[in-house]
């Protein structure tokens, strides 16, 4: 996770477009962190703010469960995606679509003067 | 023909309506084909396990009627893939059947109606298992054994474009088809006229969702893709939306794991080097695409298993002695259901919503739950009447449950009914794999017959 510069604090809520999940099919769950301008997202890239190792804490799970980390230019996008606990739609399940698990990105801090 | 036009009004036809207004415009746009996909594996494993839709059976109609309509105005073919939500059989005749009402209700001339089933017996799974020929895990899944085989209700498997190009080459003015791979029915258009393979099938990842490549965000509107030898142009039919290449850039990421990669049956589409160019205010060209064809032909399945009759309780918890214990609470409620039942041959669970209810151990917040908790019970056994008790003692003990500080005695939890509910039976997904197949067609039979003879 990057250092909390106490005048530079912007959230990544502050800086993306969109900030969503998704199935992606029966046992992975898939984030897309997608930001409006080149600038933005090339910030976001240089501030270490998304990792493979920083998303994983975010989200309390063992590095090998984390499938795919990419960095998607065409799309000024950070995309990664993570195997469940349990597939989709198995008892117990909260989240079926898999489409709310992506709120504690939204307050992840970003170092904008990275 | 130099350019091939497909329209797509919606990603999941069924799942809710689709919106009329972009759908005419994109028919008087003349298109050549009218396709959709009507199938998710995101509805979970109950309906494929228990061979129901998702969806209302109005919608689906609706959705069809508009379709079928337009295609018979036009004269161009209409293809659904994955009928039903599922693409199970008896989805697949339950839209043949909703075509047959809806041209005789509209009295329309006869057409040639394709279909094709895609359910795999589990024994010809087996088969091949026991055949030497491994049928392999996706996604982290190991190999599929015969145990698995022996847990699973049904199976269905993706079809690729091979049972849509063979009816259209069979002249189909209709075709249904059974769980199919979304981007293959609009890739089976295009390969049937001929268009190279990667265009092609780019062409299907595109259109797959209708406007989810547009932007503003807004689903169920129309979308029209162009396909020429050299590149797919997608535009948005919405008056208030358009095609960018932002938005279409960015829908090759949508609920996949990858943004470069898609995977059908007999090959991947290859999104690695394409070039977005935004063409004119409301359509984005794309170009640079490639297919890669797969070295042995495999098909994925999709199964899934029966695990018991469910019932599902609710209780609320606002006593914040309570909701600090409440892992101790539902302990308690486990343990008197063990005493009533023994150890094992059901199952409960339980999700404490406004603590961990939806993010489960990846809450971050979890040690910081909210004033106010709702604990959701699963009761889960092999009958009705087990479901139901199990489930009530899950639920009602924790009113029970004996905390040696709580101020309140007169009960622990509140209860916005003091009853269980009879839920949809539990499944869980037993196949996410594929399996080799010495002909593309095999698992998939094709049926034809005239409409309104």
């Amino acid at each position: 996770m990057n250092t909390l510069k106490p005048n530079t604090p912007k959230r990544l809520s502050d800086l993306a477009k969109t900030i969503r999940s998704k199935n992606a099919g029966t046992d992975k769950i898939t984030f897309d962190i997608i930001f409006r301008e080149k600038d933005t997202y090339e910030l976001v890239k240089r501030s270490g703010a998304l990792t493979r190792k920083s998303v994983c804490e975010v989200l309390n799970v063992d590095p090998a469960r984390l499938t795919d980390f990419v960095e998607y230019d065409p799309a000024y996008a950070i995309k990664f995606t993570i195997l469940r606990d349990r597939p989709s739609g198995s008892p117990g399940d909260g989240d079926i679509f898999g489409a709310q698990q992506y709120a504690p990105f939204l307050d992840v801090v970003v170092d904008i003067t990275a | 023909m130099s350019s091939l036009k497909i329209i797509c009004p919606n990603g999941h036809l069924g799942f809710a309506p689709l919106k009329t207004g972009s759908f005419h415009i994109g028919v008087a746009a003349a298109p050549d084909y009218i396709a959709a996909d009507s199938g998710s594996d995101d509805i979970g494993p109950v309906p494929l396990g228990s061979d129901v839709c998702a969806s209302p059976k109005a919608w689906q109609r609706h959705d069809l009627q508009e379709m079928l309509l337009a295609s018979r105005k036009l004269g161009v073919p209409m293809m659904i893939g994955s009928a039903g939500d599922t693409g199970t059989n008896s989805r697949v005749d339950m839209y043949v059947e909703m075509i047959r009402e809806i041209a005789a209700e509209h009295k329309l001339p006869p057409f040639k109606i394709g279909w094709f089933y895609s359910e795999v017996d589990k024994e010809f799974v087996r088969g091949k298992i026991r055949g030497g020929s491994a049928v392999t895990g996706l996604d982290a899944r190991p190999d599929l054994t015969e145990e698995e085989i022996d847990a699973t209700s049904r199976i269905v498997a993706m079809a690729g474009v091979h049972p849509f190009v063979k009816l259209l080459e069979e002249g189909c003015d209709v075709i249904i088809g059974g769980r199919s791979s979304d981007s293959a029915i609009f890739a089976a258009a295009a390969l049937h006229h001929g268009y190279p393979e990667a265009q092609s099938y780019y062409l299907g990842k595109v259109l797959e969702c209708a406007s989810f490549c547009a932007e503003p965000y807004g689903a169920k509107e129309t979308v029209l893709g162009e396909i020429t030898k050299d590149a797919v142009e997608v535009t948005a039919m919405s008056p208030g939306q358009r095609c960018t290449v932002a938005s279409v850039a960015g829908h090759a990421m949508y609920e996949r794991s990858n943004p470069f990669h898609e995977f059908v049956a007999g090959g991947m589409l290859d999104m690695t080097d394409c070039n977005y160019k935004q063409k004119s205010e409301k359509t984005t060209s794309v170009t640079g695409m490639e297919f890669v064809p797969a070295e042995q032909f495999r098909v994925k399945l999709e199964g899934s298993g029966k695990l018991g009759e469910r019932f599902v309780g609710m209780a609320g918890i606002r006593d914040p002695y309570t909701i600090a214990n409440v892992d101790a609470v539902i302990e308690w409620a486990r343990e008197q259901t063990r005493e009533r039942f023994g150890p094992d041959g059901w199952e409960l669970h339980y999700n404490v919503f406004g603590r961990n209810g939806i993010m489960g151990d990846m809450e971050p917040l979890k040690d910081k739950p909210g004033h106010e908790l709702m604990v959701v019970v699963q009761g889960v056994a092999p009958t009705v009447e087990m479901a139901e008790e199990v489930t009530m003692t899950g639920t009602r003990q924790l009113f029970y449950a004996r905390l040696p500080d709580v101020k309140g005695t007169a009960g622990g939890v509140s209860f916005v009914l003091d009853e269980v509910l009879h839920a949809s039976p539990a499944y869980r997904w037993t196949l996410n794999h594929t399996m080799a197949v010495d002909d593309p067609l095999e698992l998939f039979p094709t049926h034809t017959a005239i409409v309104g003879a």
